[in-house]
């Protein structure tokens, strides 16, 4: 399942490293972000929950970049 | 400017007013060093905590800590030397107005692009009982008449049931010309109508309408990332930590070597500095913002121009095109094919095209539609009988219980048929009635206009050689070919042989040229996702072609190619410049910081200044027109 959001970032590098940490989180099997639309595309692994993977993604995103946000 | 923006403004005014007021109070030791902390708060208050709160996730080598690092030490260096604090502060303030430059750049720049790919319609028009509603396009269903009045957009896509209009369609096409249209026609969404009132029966849902799916297209296009933007990724995580370590490197070793080794005083103020300047112009934000941006903007403009791209990857191949593979119908030729010539032996000219008409009435090939065409007359269905549709061949069916066969020479030969060829160009459908000849009908298509032009506009954009791929008859692929200026013909190909072509023209191929295939039917779509790079002709083009294709020409005008391309390479050529310029700059500046030539203003320098103009230039991808 692929799903995209919305998210609030200030740099690109920032960007780039939201996108290591979404792709690094667990249940999630590729992520992409987009600073230029500034939107993040997650493709679930099955059978996940994007609700609650989504929450463990803000969470990582948040400790590389703190200033940042993902609307879900 | 947002909310954040304007705070950031009104710190960096603060902070430099007040930085030159301390410039004319007579102040010294700590007081001169608290008064001077109060600006450099002001503007790196936020720098310092994200750094801090970076050092506790373990992410310490982010800008934040890097400036942080920078000015504090600057800060110290100034405590223990000579209460030069101005310097710190300023390498803040620099880089805050950087940072800021580039959130206002990028921001203006991405609502100027989104604005130019903005072809949402807000509403659908439904009448009801007499007076006009507003509905979201999404509830309309399949079926319903919506009215369009002037200055509206089409919200969805349909058949023209009452008036006649101007339509706009410079935001799907680029075309500027405006589009007549009457009663009875087809109409796509996103076209502004012009000047008269427009009833539309809906054919599709809004979801399932040109609009949404070009919107769904260019949304979803940067997230596919070209290689140029992975390798300023990957070359960002390796830079930053690596000249942090040189800095390291920088700030202790020297003086240890002069100490223990060339008995020489250490020197660690002078070093440490050198270091801190090492640290400022470590920041890659340059960059790695920059690539990006021009592919947005190279995307942007495209769109602007009617060429749709789906992603950075594909523009950064497309750049490289060295090959372009046609399909002859429909991309070079009309795909509007007529009926020319009817010769016949016994039979009269007009039974011999009803025959013709009847036999081929269930296909949608272009050919039987101009059969059909050709005929004038409505079609009985009830008359055909065992339709067979021979692919590559022709059709064989029951008009009237007769056995009708209408196709090329193999299906002739494959009846064992004795025909007449014949002197025409053009496709030439031959017929047997009751398993006796009785003729052949012979349909051309015509040229594009502006399909010459093309080809030779490919050859100046750079690319070495055209081919055509095409199921017609070899003949007329020869004629067209020829007229055309095309280097290469592979004529008589079923669709599985057009992807066979293409695998061994990609095999064939030499070097890092890419090769393109432009096609517009049902019957390219395996072809078009071949090829390195499928470019669906858009208009015309089915829907299966523009799903499977990389890069959409929204018109069928065939010049559309060679722009497309033109506009690749200037975006990529942005984009190496960019790169070039970017680390060029950076190694430059780092070598000199080394020798101590440079400072931390022109350390601040080569990251701001950089950062600027490499947006700046990234912006010209926009610009397109001219191309």
């Amino acid at each position: 399942m692929k799903k995209t959001y919305k998210i609030e970032v200030d740099c690109a590098n920032c960007a780039n490293k939201m996108e290591d940490a979404a792709k690094k989180t667990a249940g999630v099997k590729d992520a992409t972000v987009n600073f230029m639309t500034l939107k993040m595309s997650v493709e679930f692994e099955e059978g996940q929950d994007p609700k609650a993977v989504m929450q463990a993604v803000r969470a990582n995103c948040k400790k590389v970049e703190d200033d940042c946000e993902i609307f879900f | 400017m947002n909310k954040k923006q304007k705070k950031m403004l009104v710190r960096i005014l603060l902070a430099a007013a007040l930085m030159v007021l301390l410039q004319f109070l007579p102040v010294e030791g700590m007081v001169r060093f608290a008064l001077y902390l109060v600006p450099y708060l002001i503007i790196g208050y936020d720098i310092l905590i994200k750094a801090g709160k970076g050092i506790r996730n373990r992410q310490v080598f982010d800008e934040s800590f890097l400036m942080a690092v920078a000015t504090v030490g600057a800060m110290a260096l100034a405590v223990y030397e000579d209460g030069n604090y101005t310097e710190a502060i300023a390498v803040m303030l620099f880089y805050q107005v950087g940072e800021w430059f580039q959130s206002y750049a990028v921001g203006k720049s991405r609502r100027n692009i989104s604005e130019l790919m903005d072809i949402r319609p807000d509403y659908a028009n439904i009448e009801q009982d007499g007076k006009l509603l507003q509905m979201d396009p999404d509830e309309v269903e399949i079926g319903t008449t919506i009215v369009v009045q002037p200055g509206e957009k089409v919200p969805i896509d349909g058949l023209v049931v009452e008036g006649s209009s101007s339509l706009n369609t410079s935001a799907l096409t680029g075309e500027s010309v405006p589009r007549e249209i009457k009663t009875g026609e087809e109409v796509i969404s996103g076209c502004i109508n012009l000047t008269g009132v427009l009833k539309i029966r809906t054919t599709k849902e809004f979801g399932e309408s040109t609009v949404s799916r070009i919107l769904d297209l260019v949304e979803n296009a940067s997230s596919r990332k070209s290689k140029s933007e992975d390798f300023i990724s990957k070359f960002a995580k390796v830079y930053t930590p690596l000249v942090c370590y040189s800095a390291l490197v920088l700030a202790f070793l020297p003086p240890l070597v002069r100490m223990s080794v060339l008995g020489l005083p250490a020197d660690f103020g002078e070093w440490i500095y050198r270091a801190l300047t090492f640290l400022v112009i470590s920041c890659p934000c340059a960059l790695v913002v920059s690539i990006p941006l021009s592919f947005f903007a190279g995307i942007g403009g495209a769109s602007n121009a009617g060429v749709l791209v789906k992603g950075s990857n594909y523009l950064e191949t497309m750049s490289q095109t060295k090959y372009v593979v046609f399909d002859k119908t429909g991309t070079l030729t009309q795909g509007v094919f007529e009926v020319n010539a009817v010769h016949h032996n016994e039979m009269e000219q007009g039974r011999l095209l009803e025959y013709a008409a009847l036999a081929e009435s269930a296909s949608s090939h272009p050919i039987s539609k101009s059969l059909q065409k050709a005929y004038g007359k409505p079609i009985d269905r009830t008359r055909v009988t065992e339709i067979q549709e021979i692919s590559g061949n022709g059709v064989m069916a029951r008009v009237d219980g007769v056995p009708v066969a209408a196709g090329n020479t193999k299906l002739m030969e494959r009846l064992q048929v004795e025909y007449k060829d014949c002197h025409h160009t053009g496709t030439i459908v031959h017929m047997a009635i009751d398993g006796v000849y009785a003729g052949h009908i012979v349909i051309s298509d015509r040229i594009k206009p502006g399909a010459k032009e093309a080809v030779a506009a490919l050859k100046a954009a750079g690319v070495s050689r055209t081919v055509m791929l095409t199921g017609d008859a070899d003949r007329v692929a020869r004629q067209v070919a020829g007229e055309l200026g095309i280097d290469e013909v592979y004529s008589e190909l079923l669709p599985e042989g057009k992807v066979k072509k293409v695998e061994e023209l990609l095999e064939k191929k030499s070097g890092n040229g890419k090769l393109a295939f432009v096609g517009d039917g049902i019957n390219d779509a395996p072809v078009l996702s071949r090829a390195d790079i499928g470019i669906a002709m858009g208009a015309m083009g089915s829907d299966a072609a523009i799903e499977a294709a990389d890069v959409v020409l929204m018109d069928d005008d065939p010049l559309k190619i060679a722009k497309a391309i033109r506009i690749s390479r200037k975006c990529l050529r942005i984009v190496y410049e960019n790169i070039w310029f970017a680390i060029g700059i950076k190694m430059i500046c780092l070598l000199l910081g080394a020798l101590g030539i440079a400072n931390m203003w022109l350390a601040v320098f080569a990251d701001v200044g950089v950062m600027i103009l490499a947006v700046l230039n990234a912006i010209r991808a926009l610009f397109v027109k001219k191309l």
